[in-house]
């Protein structure tokens, strides 16, 4: 049952990144242009309700559909990595205009050559695991 | 029934993201994409090789089944959902591709230049979607998160990191489609 959730959800999502256009590469470059409010508005957007929404469960103590208390656990404070791998990620969004939820729903649309962005992603994660201790965070 | 296939203004397109991420977070889960990945890694058998993937993928099953569904979200969404799917980008930004060469712009969903079959004949096109593909991988591990994790559920709940993360990804956009894109194309 909670599978079916969990597809659900995604299948949500898949159509939300397809219909809003996000994943077109076009918009993405577009937005890195400044020549749209499209990409803006969808981020902007879903940043202020997603900050009113996550202050509403924090103040009235919401718990979840499962009766579980929801914890928003922080993000690790490790600003040179989140700086470096920023820099890294958006270089690679510009260029595949794809970011790692909407390359699976540009597969499922037929886009084939999607697959070779996907592939290579895992092979990037694999490598940043690989040189992981390496690299200054 | 033609409102269907007409693509979604960003006012619907926003609320819908936060209300995704609202459904993860009430059946105790969050909205990040990127871990899958990492996950697809350990699969893979990384684990065995390097501690980083050394970790129990079942416990993060349940982010796969999303992926899955958003698989077939965009197969929904294009085959029936879907009428013309050229992308309305403004007449500037069209402008501006075609000087680049892309033909497509304004015509597709995505340029053909960059995503037609050829990739898998021709070097240039598939070099350019494989590296792209391992910043992509890498950067966003190494920034903790991508689109989803830290400019969505990050900076919702205020996080700092996600906000230097953030301004990493333009400072990585900006400089590709300013400096690099007039080289590459």
């Amino acid at each position: 049952m909670r599978t079916l959730i969990y597809l659900f959800i995604g299948i949500l999502f898949g159509i939300t990144m397809f219909k809003s256009e996000a994943a077109s590469w076009f918009r993405i470059y577009e937005m890195f242009k400044f020549q749209s409010f499209h990409m803006y508005g969808i981020i902007g957007s879903a940043v202020f309700l997603g900050i009113i929404m996550i202050q509403l469960i924090k103040k009235y103590n919401i718990n979840s559909f499962y009766g579980q208390k929801i914890n928003f656990p922080p993000k690790d404070k490790l600003y040179k990595s989140n700086l470096i791998g920023g820099i890294i990620f958006g270089l690679g969004w510009a260029l595949s205009g794809a970011c790692p939820g909407p390359m699976f729903t540009l597969l499922g649309a037929g886009f084939f050559p999607i697959m070779v962005v996907i592939l290579f992603s895992i092979l990037g994660t694999y490598l940043y695991g690989y040189f992981k201790d390496k690299l200054p965070h | 029934m033609n409102w269907i296939y007409e693509p979604w203004p960003w006012y619907i397109s926003g609320p819908m993201i936060v209300f995704i991420m609202f459904l993860l977070i009430m059946v105790d889960k969050n909205f990040g994409m990127s871990s899958n990945l990492r996950t697809l890694c350990t699969i893979c058998g990384a684990g065995k090789k390097n501690d980083f993937f050394n970790f129990d993928w079942k416990s993060k099953k349940w982010n796969l089944v999303v992926v899955l569904g958003a698989i077939i979200g965009g197969f929904i969404a294009a085959n029936f959902m879907t009428d013309d799917d050229a992308v309305k980008i403004s007449t500037e930004t069209i402008a501006d591709l075609q000087t680049l060469g892309f033909e497509s712009a304004g015509k597709n969903y995505l340029p053909t230049e960059i995503f037609s079959n050829n990739v898998f004949t021709d070097i240039k096109g598939f070099a350019i979607l494989a590296i792209a593909g391992l910043l992509v991988g890498f950067g966003t591990r190494y920034a903790g998160g991508c689109t989803s994790g830290h400019a969505i559920s990050g900076l919702s709940n205020l996080q700092l990191p996600s906000l230097i993360a953030v301004i990493g990804f333009f400072i990585g956009g900006l400089t590709m489609i300013y400096f690099l894109f007039p080289l590459i194309f």
